[in-house]
């Protein structure tokens, strides 16, 4: 079995989803999405631990005049990613599949085409295919939060659209730039494979420029301060599925870009630009983490905490260091498995004080919704990384890893790490405890919620004994991909 | 008898027919068609002219195919029937055929007369056979109005619309202006250079007429740059655009996108032969200017269609804004670099033809824009389509996202090529500038999706018909004047059937764009001086 059938699955059961009857369509989807979640596992189940290089690999010349390759393959950096989109979108889809929506064939299509885009850009081997799967992904959110979305939604998904096609852009001539200029520089002919790209490396002025296109292009998509100008309205305009994917899995392609792409690339501006991206994770830091102790919105809360988490993450990346690569690539997972469930809670929570995700008008549901609540405490207590939460593993690892590049931004990020707790609790006791709000009907949970919130919960949970499960696999590729000249040998 | 024998004996140059083909086949299937339009019975005139005009194109594009190995230099070396002449003529005739369906009981061909109309498409498609194989500048200047007489005629041709008319009266004018640019241009390279033949001047240009180059000869560099002027009028380059919105909103909607694609191929066809080959000895010259040019097209184009609220205007505009990323291949004169070009010509015949085929479509239903209300090519007539009609939603929604760029459709082989060529070509800053210009697209292009997909319909479709009730303005018949006949079940087929075809390849040839790679390959072989 190779990962073209794990690619392309979804797009294949969204066509066919066309063909079946109307109210049937949610359950069919929701269903045979866990057949790719079933086949995304199998990989994970074959992948063989302790090596760095890539395996599963499928290498086809797809445009020969531009010597790019259908290069797919598994490898620590993207085994877990892959296995975690299809968790998030089998529960986004089940979620969903509970709710009437408006034309639901084309949903469900879009949701297809998104799946098969994302796992398509965590899989790609190739820079060209990874650039056309990374704008393909953005096209369906497109859509999803134009029709279904609320409030403002045509505003909201234009400012999105065009703020991350502009990064995207940038993107694909830095990506052509960096294929053509290889060629140039080394008299080869064209290739855009990671493994050809690595042993071609570019001049430092090239490196520097591209560096920055490549920058915009993922700093958007996170997004992190100053290039956040989309996420407020764009998360509150989408749909709870749709927004719950972007969430914890969009955000994350980009995270994995500078850890696939940027870094072994281009080490020379990496090194260059440094102490720039650890600047910027850091401002993202206290800024998001300050808005999301502000804003009065429960929705917003969940949005600007990812912002902080993101930019937690970068920093990670950006320490250069494999203990920070690895806490990046475990705190992507972690994020993904908090941040997905916290959107459906705060759906949950909307429901009940009458469709407003203001926090003023929640408290005290917690008395008639206790699953509810000890659901969204572990949520919490994994959010604002408890020791003993694999998400604390996570953080530890990134500030271990900053700490011993550069000390004085490893201080300040600690802020970051007391400011989770505030907000997190903060929405936990305003929504749970305190007096009721207004316009009440607690409840405890429904079947649908229910269905999509606690396996997220039971990952969390077995994530925070065993979180050596996801660094055993990581480990080696990352170790070898701080170190260039390791790569080149195992990829050989 | 005498003069009988004596005039057997004077031997004619020898004809290369078959290498003519591409050329005489669309001429003789437009000479057929005017007799044949002249039969009485309706049948005749409305189904069995434009099926004749379909297989006058088909065989046209089936020359192109046969003598698609064998190229050849022919009319003492006038005309050059290589791979890049025969990949253009058969865009033409591809371009054609989809016209001629979008055409298919429409206002424009009912007005003008079927035979008429048909005819003078293919005669038009005939000129631009002659325009892109010539490498003489005499027969450049020839081909040039063979293309364009017909499209005036044909822009007027629904002669009961008032902007039609304009439209054709002001086509003919600047049409008329850029002519006069160009051969005034022609002229002084001539007198430069002292031959009218492209390799005759490119030897000029190198060895000049005592061995010393003439790069340098300010009559040559006039005469280039009054060239680009006129070549520049014809693409729709800016700043020589400005009738492009115009004509384009006014024209009948089939011959607009015929403009749109096969027009604009021609035209940079021609630029590169003329360029690349002819005054490549001067590249160093030429090649800022152009490039100013373009660069100044893909702003001007792109930031002229964000405020239209007509989609043919629309169109136009980005139009103007893709025929400055086309220039970028020839700008750079390398082999690489007139492949671009050419891939990108084919691409956007697919893109451009699948949403002009939805504007038919709106206003077969909604009328023109100024029969009254909100017309057919009204951006607020988009709204709901998703909704009403998916078969014609879909096709508008991909070529749109093909047009801005986004992986999955061609749009985005085609960019990724030329910013590959101009990367190559040492042009990084005008591939910035693309890029630039691909971003500000972004904001028309969405607002099409957004009216079609997630805006409800505005107001009620107006029974405006089929332009009936409007009184001739210029050449009224008795018969066209007689009441309009219900619309033709076949013609609503005709228009989603080109619909869902060219979305269909934008879609298929972005995931396997192999083909067209090969095809554009083939074109710039001819081209072994360059890189």
């Amino acid at each position: 079995m190779t990962l073209s059938i794990l690619i392309w699955l979804p797009l294949v059961i969204a066509l066919i989803a066309a063909f079946v009857p109307r109210p049937l369509v949610g359950r069919f989807v929701a269903g045979a999405s866990l057949i790719t979640l079933g086949v995304a596992i199998s990989f994970l189940a074959r992948f063989k631990l302790g090596h760095s290089g890539l395996q599963f690999v499928t290498d086809k010349v797809w445009i020969s005049a531009l010597g790019i390759h259908y290069k797919l393959g598994l490898d620590g950096l993207n085994v877990a990613l892959v296995v975690l989109t299809t968790v998030v979108f089998s529960a986004a889809l089940v979620y969903a599949s509970f709710r009437e929506w408006d034309r639901p064939r084309v949903f469900y299509f879009h949701f297809g085409l998104a799946e098969a885009a994302v796992l398509g850009a965590f899989c790609a081997q190739d820079l060209a295919l990874f650039v056309a799967f990374f704008d393909l992904m953005l096209i369906p959110f497109y859509f999803l939060t134009g029709i279904w979305g609320t409030g403002d939604r045509v505003r909201a998904t234009t400012k999105l659209v065009i703020y991350t096609l502009v990064g995207s852009f940038f993107m694909l001539a830095a990506a052509i730039a960096t294929g053509a200029l290889a060629a140039s520089q080394h008299h080869t002919d064209l290739n855009f494979t990671f493994s050809a790209l690595q042993q071609l490396r570019l001049s430092h002025a090239s490196q520097e420029w591209i560096f920055l296109c490549f920058a915009v292009a993922f700093l958007v998509k996170m997004p992190l301060v100053p290039f956040h100008g989309w996420l407020a309205e764009g998360y509150k305009s989408m749909p709870i599925p749709a927004v719950a994917v972007f969430s914890a899995i969009l955000s994350k392609v980009a995270a994995y870009g500078f850890l696939r792409i940027v870094l072994p690339l281009f080490p020379y501006a990496s090194q260059h630009y440094q102490t720039l991206m650890l600047v910027i994770a850091l401002v993202s830091i206290l800024w998001a983490t300050a808005l999301a102790f502000t804003t009065p919105d429960a929705r917003l809360v969940v949005a600007y905490s990812s912002v902080a988490q993101l930019a937690f993450i970068t920093l990670g990346i950006f320490s250069l260091r494999p203990e920070g690569a690895q806490g990046a690539l475990l705190q992507m997972v972690n994020h993904a498995l908090v941040t997905a469930p916290a959107f459906f809670i705060v759906a949950a929570l909307a429901a009940r004080v009458g469709g407003s995700e203001k926090l003023r008008d929640m408290g005290g549901l917690a008395f008639r919704a206790p699953v509810l609540a000890s659901l969204f405490l572990i949520v919490a207590l994994a959010w604002l990384a408890m020791p003993g939460s694999s998400n604390f593993v996570g953080e530890f690892m990134i500030l271990l890893g900053v700490f011993k590049s550069k000390l004085a931004i490893s201080v300040i990020a600690f802020a970051g790490v007391v400011g989770a707790a505030f907000y997190a609790l903060r929405l936990f006791i305003s929504s749970m405890h305190n007096r009721l709000g207004p316009n009440e009907n607690s409840r405890e949970i429904g079947v649908s919620d229910a269905l999509a919130i606690v396996p997220f919960v039971l990952v969390i949970l077995v994530l925070a004994f065993y979180p050596q499960f996801l660094l055993k696999r990581s480990e080696p590729t990352v170790s070898a991909s701080q170190n260039p000249s390791v790569t080149t040998v195992a990829s050989r | 008898m005498i003069t009988l024998a004596a005039a057997a004996k004077v031997m004619g140059p020898h004809i290369d027919w078959a290498a003519l083909s591409p050329i005489l086949v669309p001429a003789a299937a437009g000479c057929v068609l005017l007799l044949v339009g002249l039969l009485r019975s309706p049948l005749i005139r409305e189904r069995v002219v434009p099926v004749l005009a379909i297989v006058g194109f088909a065989a046209m594009l089936g020359c192109a195919i046969w003598r698609f190995d064998h190229p050849a230099s022919i009319v003492s070396d006038a005309l050059a029937i290589d791979k890049l002449s025969l990949t253009l003529d058969m865009l033409f005739a591809v371009a054609g055929i989809a016209t001629v369906l979008l055409s298919w009981g429409g206002v424009a061909s009912r007005d003008a007369g079927q035979g008429e109309y048909h005819s003078l498409l293919l005669f038009s498609a005939m000129g631009m056979a002659v325009f892109v194989s010539s490498q003489n500048l005499v027969t450049l200047f020839v081909g040039i109005e063979l293309l364009s007489i017909p499209l005036y005629i044909l822009c007027a041709s629904e002669s009961r619309r008032e902007h039609s008319l304009e439209s054709g009266l002001k086509y003919l004018v600047i049409g008329s202006v850029g002519s006069a640019t160009l051969a005034y241009g022609l002229a002084l390279i001539y007198g430069a250079t002292g031959s009218t033949d492209f390799s005759g001047i490119a030897g000029a240009i190198a060895h000049g007429k005592l061995g010393v180059g003439i790069a340098g000869d300010p009559m040559l560099l006039t005469g280039l740059g009054l060239a680009i002027a006129g070549f520049a009028f014809k693409a729709s380059v800016a700043p020589f655009h400005q009738w492009t919105p115009d004509v384009y909103e006014g024209a009948p909607t089939p011959i607009t996108a015929f403009m749109a694609t096969a027009t604009k191929a021609a035209a940079l066809g021609v630029f590169i032969r003329f360029f690349d080959m002819a005054a490549f000895g001067v590249h160093d010259k030429w090649a800022p200017l152009l490039a100013a040019v373009a660069a100044i097209t893909m702003i001007v184009g792109n930031v002229g269609a964000l405020g239209q609220s007509s989609l043919k205007r629309m169109l136009g505009y980005s139009g103007v804004a893709q025929a400055g990323y086309m220039l970028g291949g020839v700008v750079v004169g390398t082999r690489l670099g007139i492949q671009a070009t050419v891939l990108y010509l084919l691409v956007y015949l697919a893109m451009n033809y699948s949403a002009f085929a939805v504007i038919v479509a709106q206003e077969r239903e909604l009328g023109s824009s100024d029969v009254g209300g909100v017309g057919g090519d009204d951006i607020s007539a988009l709204a709901g389509l998703g909704a009403r009609n998916p078969l014609l939603a879909w096709p508008i929604t991909i070529s749109m996202l093909a047009l801005a760029g986004i992986p999955g459709t061609v749009g985005f082989i085609g960019k990724f090529q030329l910013i590959h060529a101009l990367v190559d070509g040492n042009y990084t800053w005008l591939a910035i500038v693309l890029v630039i210009g691909s971003m500000i697209s972004l904001g028309y292009y969405l607002r099409v999706i957004a009216a079609v997909w997630m805006r409800a319909p505005a107001v009620q479709p107006l029974a405006a018909g089929a332009g009936g009730g409007l009184a001739p303005i210029a050449g009224g018949s008795p018969e066209a004047d007689a009441p309009t006949q219900t619309v033709d079940p076949f013609a609503i087929r005709a228009i989603m059937l080109v619909a869902v075809v060219f979305s269909a390849a934008v879609i298929f040839f972005g995931i396997f764009p192999q083909p067209l790679f090969d095809l554009a390959s083939h074109a710039a072989q001819g081209f072994g001086s360059l890189l």
